[in-house]
């Protein structure tokens, strides 16, 4: 589904991302992991088009993305959350996610009817997915970090994706939020039969959840592989010693 | 049109380095208050102007003293530099917190405050202070004249730049400066005193821009409206410098300088156009200036 | 008919039987807040809803009126045309400018917009020929069956009531829904699929329609127009208009509008010195009533909504 060939970025001489390559199949469930600095969020933003490479190709569903910009290829079938919570602070939850479903059905150029009407099932179904079906009218800045993250889940579920990216999805959760939203990812994956990627810190969701994990360090892809693989690596234990994960 | 004569291009020229060095003056501290508090001050050119009127209200006050300008100059450009201080102490600082368009209309609700206060205490008349006697005459340049004064100001300019470049590398708070231009957060968790470092900063740019008025009194009518008019071309020079670097403001004055001096005689329905067309083509086609840093996504 | 719109209607009915008060000063009033609300609601598009901050309004509010004049004036247009073609010719050079400025963000655009703003008055200052420069154009006249106060302010109104219909419309439409988000989180309505840019060069372009229409009727009103209409205070007064009223709320910019010209009315019967009172309620407002008039009431409860 996602091919990513000798992609290469610098920023000012500092290379962040080294020649990667690497595959993501159909409904697999793959993460990146790495130590900070290694280049994640810089490969995130270079396969969502946020940010332009300098080297190399990205292949999305047997098209060619790598000059595309983010809302071509959001169109495409991606989906993405972010490493900072990125919500519509000021609008309610369920504004929020209507948007969403909005610009999805390609409703976003109507300049004449009321916007409250549309879409109001279609979002409810999305609320009730990620479990914020009770704070539909709350205002979205307002709401606690664990359910904005949740949100955002429900944002980038509007648009129907193929292939979801999530960036550092439990980042800063206690370890019942973190047990909480992984149960409703893996769900919400199987259930809709997408392909996920993502990025995490946490050790435990990494090899409780991923068929698949890949190992970044200063740019560049040193292991990849299953999770028993992966663990057994010498190279990976090399760069995680005295991490104390 | 035919070549104009050597001697009348050169007055020119330093005419037009000595409203630069007026220009660096303002937007020096306008840039290094930029730079680090991310404030664009719209007041500045208040404070130049307050300045020039504090200057000819200690000259009123200083009469027959010896070295009555000078000292004039200094208590004026001191005053404008406690004002600012008081500003962003208690004023300022409440609004870092808030969306950035908040400080940019406080700074204009003081553009507006300030300019009727100065007409309220001297009136809309053009008021003028003489020369210091130091520096009344004129020097002959080829077969013209041109006034000392403004040789003054075109060595002092070089001369405070230097000073500043002193103190931005070679001292401890300099070093801060320069920190907080790259980091701020860093800089608080670092232990500094990240408020008191953004007072001290508007404190040095509202000096700065008080000893501009201080200074320019002598050689321009200090009148209601010079506000407004510094306030646009030091806009002008620190877009073309690059908003916060310190060298492409005193570049940014040198060009802006010589191409209004110049731009006046050559095609004066046109210079007014083209210096904002230059400032609308410079944020165009490369928005950090010439000596600013590529802005990052 | 929700509560709201009930009291939209009886405000058009008051502001419709306003003439019969058979005072010139209440005609003049209600013509010069009805024109600068339209104003300064056609700034609110791009910085209440679209989170655009922009300081260079003023050129599109001087464009339109200009162009109005000049059509009518030199090409001896008539006034119908004139004004269409006035708030056309504002949207082009919305376009334009817009094209250039969404480039950017934040300080670097704000910066780009004053200085598009002051090439345009720099242009039509140093112009003398076409239109007088510094002197400005004066005597222009109310146009044929629109000869007196009362006439224009009855057209002024219906102008003004079908743009804010207009407007009002397109803001509560999905459309409008879209330049609230890309107001909240521009990155984030990026990757819903939304093309930003054009969605905020079209908003850019819909606030200069509006302006020109709010300048074309000014430059009648006030039977002079001069470069000052173009100046940056003057984008600086619409924008203060704008969040003294509340720039959160579509009439808000108008009940700033309507506040500021009053207030500025009855100050400058006792003193000169209006930029000082001007300075203060900004400040004060800064400080104390983020929300504007309207953003303090709605807090108050007295006009509870859903948000937007």
């Amino acid at each position: 589904m996602l091919t990513v060939e000798k992609v290469k970025k610098s920023f000012d001489g500092f290379v962040a991302v080294n020649g990667v390559s690497f595959r993501v199949h159909q409904g697999e469930i793959c993460s990146i992991i790495g130590p900070n600095g290694a280049g994640k969020t810089t490969l995130f933003n270079l396969i969502t088009g946020h940010l332009p490479a300098d080297e190399g190709k990205l292949t999305f569903k047997g098209m060619d993305i790598t000059h595309l910009r983010p809302y071509q290829i959001c169109r495409l079938g991606m989906g993405r959350s972010f490493q900072r919570t990125n919500i519509f602070p000021r609008l309610t939850v369920f504004q929020n996610i209507q948007a969403a479903v909005l610009a999805h059905r390609g409703k976003s150029f109507n300049f004449y009817q009321p916007v409250e009407s549309f879409f109001q099932e279609e979002t409810q179904v999305l609320l009730k997915m990620v479990g914020l079906q009770d704070y539909a009218e709350t205002i979205s800045g307002s709401l606690s970090y664990g359910f904005q993250k949740q949100l955002e889940l429900g944002i980038s579920l509007a648009s129907e994706p193929e292939l979801l990216l999530l960036d550092e999805p439990t980042a800063g959760m206690s370890a019942q939020e973190t047990h909480h939203t992984i149960e409703l990812i893996g769900r919400i994956t199987r259930e809709k039969g997408l392909t996920l990627l993502f990025t995490e810190h946490d050790m435990e969701v990494v090899f409780s959840i991923s068929e698949r994990i890949m190992v970044l360090h200063q740019g560049r892809l040193i292991a990849e592989g299953s999770p028993e693989e992966v663990r057994n690596n010498p190279d990976v234990k090399k760069v995680y010693l005295g991490e104390g994960r | 049109m035919h070549l104009p004569d050597p001697s009348f291009l050169l007055i020119q020229c330093l005419s037009g380095l000595t409203f630069a060095m007026f220009l660096f003056l303002i937007a020096s501290g306008l840039s290094l208050i930029f730079g680090i508090l991310r404030v664009l001050n719209f007041a500045h050119g208040s404070l130049y102007m307050l300045g020039a009127y504090l200057t000819y209200f200690f000259v009123s006050r200083f009469v027959d003293t010896p070295g009555q300008f000078w000292w004039a100059a200094i208590f004026g450009s001191l005053s404008v530099a406690l004002l600012g201080g008081v500003i962003e102490r208690f004023f300022l600082r409440q609004l870092y917190i808030r969306e950035e368009l908040n400080q940019l209309l406080f700074t204009y609700a003081l553009v507006l405050l300030i300019s009727d206060f100065a007409k309220i205490v001297w009136g809309t008349g053009q008021l003028s202070v003489s020369r210091p006697p130091l520096l009344k005459g004129a020097v002959p340049i080829l077969d013209q004249y041109f006034p000392e004064y403004n040789i003054f100001i075109i060595l002092l300019g070089p001369g405070i730049a230097l000073l500043f470049w002193f103190v931005l590398h070679r001292t401890r708070w300099g070093r801060f400066i320069r920190a907080a231009a790259l980091d701020r957060e860093m800089l608080g968790s670092l232990g500094v005193n990240v408020n008191r470092l953004f007072t001290v900063v508007f404190t040095i740019g509202a000096w700065l821009a008080g000893l501009g008025g201080a200074l320019v009194s002598p050689t321009a009518a200090i009148v209601p409206g010079m506000d407004v008019e510094i306030i646009i071309n030091a806009f002008i020079v620190v877009v073309i410098g690059g908003l916060g670097s310190f060298w492409g403001t005193l570049l940014g004055s040198l060009v802006l300088g010589q191409v209004i001096s110049f731009g006046i005689l050559v095609l004066p329905r046109l210079s007014m156009v083209f210096i904002y067309i230059l400032m609308a083509a410079v944020l165009i086609l490369r928005p950090w200036g010439l000596l600013g840093k590529p802005l990052q996504r | 008919m929700s509560k709201e719109n009930w009291f939209l209607i009886v405000i058009i009915m008051l502001l419709a039987l306003l003439p019969l008060s058979e005072s010139r000063f209440y005609i003049f009033l209600g013509t010069d807040i009805l024109i600068m609300g339209l104003f300064a609601v056609s700034l609110n598009l791009l910085l209440g809803y679209t989170g655009l901050v922009s300081f260079g309004q003023a050129a599109y509010f001087g464009v339109g009126a200009y162009t109005c004049t000049l059509l009518m004036k030199k090409a001896s247009i008539a006034f119908p045309l004139a004004f269409i073609g006035a708030a056309i010719f504002g949207a082009i050079i919305a376009f334009i400018i817009g094209f250039f400025c969404i480039r950017l963000t934040k300080i670097y655009f704000a910066m780009l917009t004053l200085a598009f703003s002051q090439i345009i008055w720099a242009i039509v200052f140093k112009w003398n020929s076409l239109t007088g420069g510094d002197n400005g154009i004066i005597g222009i006249p109310f146009p044929q069956h629109l000869d007196s106060p009362t006439r224009f302010y009855y057209f002024t109104l219906v102008i003004v009531v079908c743009s804010f219909y207009i407007l009002r419309k397109a803001m509560d439409s999905p459309f409008g829904r879209m330049l609230t988000t890309i107001r909240e989180n521009p990155e984030r309505t990026e990757f819903i699929g939304i093309n930003v840019k054009l969605f905020q060069l079209f908003a850019f372009m819909l606030s200069g329609f509006f302006a020109a229409i709010a300048g074309a009727l000014f430059g009648i009103f006030n039977h002079s127009i001069f470069p000052d209409l173009l100046f940056w205070p003057q984008s600086a007064e619409v924008l203060i208009m704008a969040i003294l009223g509340g720039m959160y709320s579509f009439f808000g910019p108008l009940v700033g509008a309507a506040v500021m010209l009053y207030l500025r009315m009855l100050v400058t019967s006792y003193t000169q010195y209006w930029p000082l009172i001007m300075g203060s309620i900004l400040a004060l407002l800064l400080f104390f009533f983020p929300g504007g008039i309207v953003g303090f009431l709605k807090s108050q409860r007295i006009f509870a909504r859903g948000n937007r």
